[in-house]
């Protein structure tokens, strides 16, 4: 599924090298719920930006779903995203100005999914995250907890390979934390594969399996 | 592309103020450009109204070189029965020295044909104007004005008195009404004026002689002056040896051509700072459009986090612009049609009518709507290559 092999990714700070991925090497199988740890400046976002096709490694290859993500244009890597990865963010990054259905419709448009196919899609995904009373609200009218289920929402509306989560409990209450938890649980029974980013001991040890991150270098950790 | 439209009303809506206050610039630009150009127009208009109802239909012919065969009055009479062509008059002219009695003064005598009258549709006071047996036999008639009647023999009402030009004795027999709304009259108010016969006049002028070397011609009745003007080049070109320097064929639309060309030119001078005040309302759609980037650097992150590709942010700000400048351009062309109506209104009594001119409008439409491109394509570009990572991490 995932299929990272030796990744670097190097930052120029000033005159300075900064090694944010050094070698990186991590396999994901699907199905999988994995969760990966690390302090900040682990580079962790780094690692998730690049599993995420947000951004391109400067060495080693990167393998999502037998393709490998190399050398393409920042429009391919659009599309590439809008169908394979859903993204949960830590602060949800939802469209203030859109309501829920709106955000969550978002990617369809993006794919060129007909009008009725959507409204179905979208009805089904806010269902599942038990915000189907919710739809017609602005994301400033709802809870963090019900901001986070409708990026949730949004992420599997397109039903992609691979569920992409950062910090996504980081902002939440530990009563909020806990609901966003067993909504992740239950995509994982369903089958879903789900990356799990976090610096929370807690929340990583839900998860299948951990993969601890530490100055750009990975390695598997049991709990 | 519908779904964008949606998009870009949406977060037009969603900001009505701002979107007011950015659109003023196009709206002012296109009312500056509609109102004035209607205006001028409007008032061309009437004034072309105005002149075209001064002067008569008629087409001046002079001929400067006759080529060995001049134009005589039996010449003008074989003209006469051309198609498109209706009346044609010989215009000899002599200044003399009138006398009445002990009373003289300068008169521009004209030596022509009956046909004269109608082409310069001239009305009689009283009596006749010069008659065909006039002009065979060469009499001593003179048709004179109303000012050379009351100025020189001191009373309207002189049928039949005799007057000296430059020594030979004329019979007045006709006076004509002085026509305060042509064109002639315009110039020549308050001079005297004494018609001829033509052939009359040859024996008085030793200038003019048989050989016709101005004439008038008009129109037939059931057709134009451009007809007319085209078979008399015609003719005269076959009589000169098809050499148009020969001659000259000017109508009176001379004076209604210099004014349309000075409207046109006011109206494009006009248009041309409208233009101006158009293009700087783009610059400020194009300044707000930048901001609104600026703002919106973590909302066009998510979008290209999610899928979107640099084409669908694009057009996305690139309709945003258009779609605000078509907008501001509706709302100037209803304020423009409003003051427009204002005016008519307020100035009715004056017979200027100014109606909005569509093709105005359709230049303001069109313009502002390559405004919205061209100073959207910048902050939309901007906006489109904006990194995703950085896009969504901007601002938190």
């Amino acid at each position: 599924m995932i299929d990272i092999n030796n990744v670097t990714r190097v930052y120029q700070i000033g005159s300075e090298k900064v090694y944010a991925l050094n070698k990186a090497c991590v396999h994901i199988y699907p199905g999988e719920f994995v969760s990966i740890i690390g302090p900040s400046g682990s580079g962790k976002s780094t690692l998730m930006n690049i599993i995420g096709c947000l951004d391109t490694a400067d060495s080693g290859t990167y393998m999502l779903d037998g393709i490998p993500i190399e050398d393409y244009t920042e429009d391919e890597l659009a599309e590439i995203r809008n169908h394979k990865i859903g993204f949960v963010f830590q602060n949800f990054n939802l469209i203030n100005k859109l309501t829920a259905e709106e955000n969550v419709e978002l990617p369809l448009i993006y794919q060129k999914v007909p009008k009725a196919e959507r409204r179905e899609r979208v009805a089904q995904a806010l269902e599942r995250v038990n915000l189907g009373k919710r739809a017609k609200h602005l994301p400033t009218e709802l809870s963090g907890g019900q901001q986070q289920r409708v990026a949730i929402a949004r992420a599997i509306v397109t039903r992609p390979s691979l569920i992409l989560a950062d910090e996504p409990t980081g902002n939440l209450d530990s009563s909020t934390t806990n609901e966003i938890m067993d909504i992740f649980h239950e995509l994982h029974d369903q089958g879903n594969t789900i990356v799990l980013i976090t610096h929370d001991d807690e929340i990583a040890r839900q998860a299948s399996r951990v993969v601890h991150i530490l100055d750009g270098k990975l390695s598997e950790v049991s709990l | 592309m519908i779904q964008s439209f949606r998009m870009a009303m949406k977060s037009i809506a969603g900001n009505k103020f701002q979107a007011f206050l950015t659109m003023l610039g196009i709206i002012i630009g296109v009312m500056a450009l509609v109102v004035l150009v209607s205006l001028v127009n409007g008032a061309t208009g009437t004034v072309t109204d105005t002149i075209s109802s001064l002067g008569t239909d008629l087409l001046t012919v002079t001929v400067s070189d006759d080529k060995g065969s001049p134009v005589t009055l039996d010449t003008l009479d074989e003209w006469m029965d051309e198609d498109g062509i209706g009346e044609i008059a010989p215009v000899g002219t002599t200044s003399a020295t009138g006398k009445y009695g002990s009373t003289s003064s300068t008169v521009t005598v004209y030596g022509t044909t009956p046909a004269y009258q109608s082409i310069n549709a001239l009305t009689l006071l009283l009596g006749r104007f010069v008659k065909s047996s006039d002009v065979d036999n060469h009499t001593n008639v003179c048709i004179i004005n109303e000012a050379m009647a009351t100025d020189l023999i001191g009373y309207t009402d002189c049928l039949g008195a005799e007057i000296s030009l430059d020594g030979m004795k004329f019979t007045v027999v006709g006076v004509l009404e002085d026509d305060d709304d042509s064109l002639t009259a315009l110039f020549t108010s308050d001079s005297m004026v004494a018609y001829i016969p033509y052939t009359t006049l040859m024996r008085l002028s030793s200038t003019v002689s048989s050989e016709i070397t101005s004439f008038y011609v008009s129109s037939e009745e059931d057709s134009d002056m451009d007809t007319a003007e085209a078979a008399m080049t015609l003719l005269l070109m076959e009589r000169f040896e098809e050499d148009e320097d020969a001659f000259t064929v000017s109508s009176q639309d001379v004076l209604e051509d210099a004014m349309s060309s000075i409207t046109s030119i006011l109206s494009v001078l006009l248009g041309g700072i409208a233009a101006i005040s158009l293009i700087v309302g783009g610059i400020g759609i194009m300044n707000i459009m930048l901001v609104t980037v600026t703002e919106r650097t973590r909302e066009i992150g998510i979008r290209k986090a999610i899928g979107a590709s640099r084409r669908v942010i694009l057009q996305q700000f690139l309709l945003e612009s258009v779609v605000l400048c078509m907008i501001g351009c509706a709302i100037g062309v209803f304020l423009s049609w409003t003051i427009l109506q204002v005016v008519s209104t307020v100035v009715s009594s004056l017979s200027l009518t100014f109606t909005m001119s569509w093709n105005v409008v359709a230049i303001a439409i069109v313009f502002c709507f390559f405004i919205g491109v061209v100073f959207g394509l910048y902050p939309a570009n901007k906006a489109a290559k904006l990194p995703p990572i950085e896009a969504l991490h901007y601002g938190g």
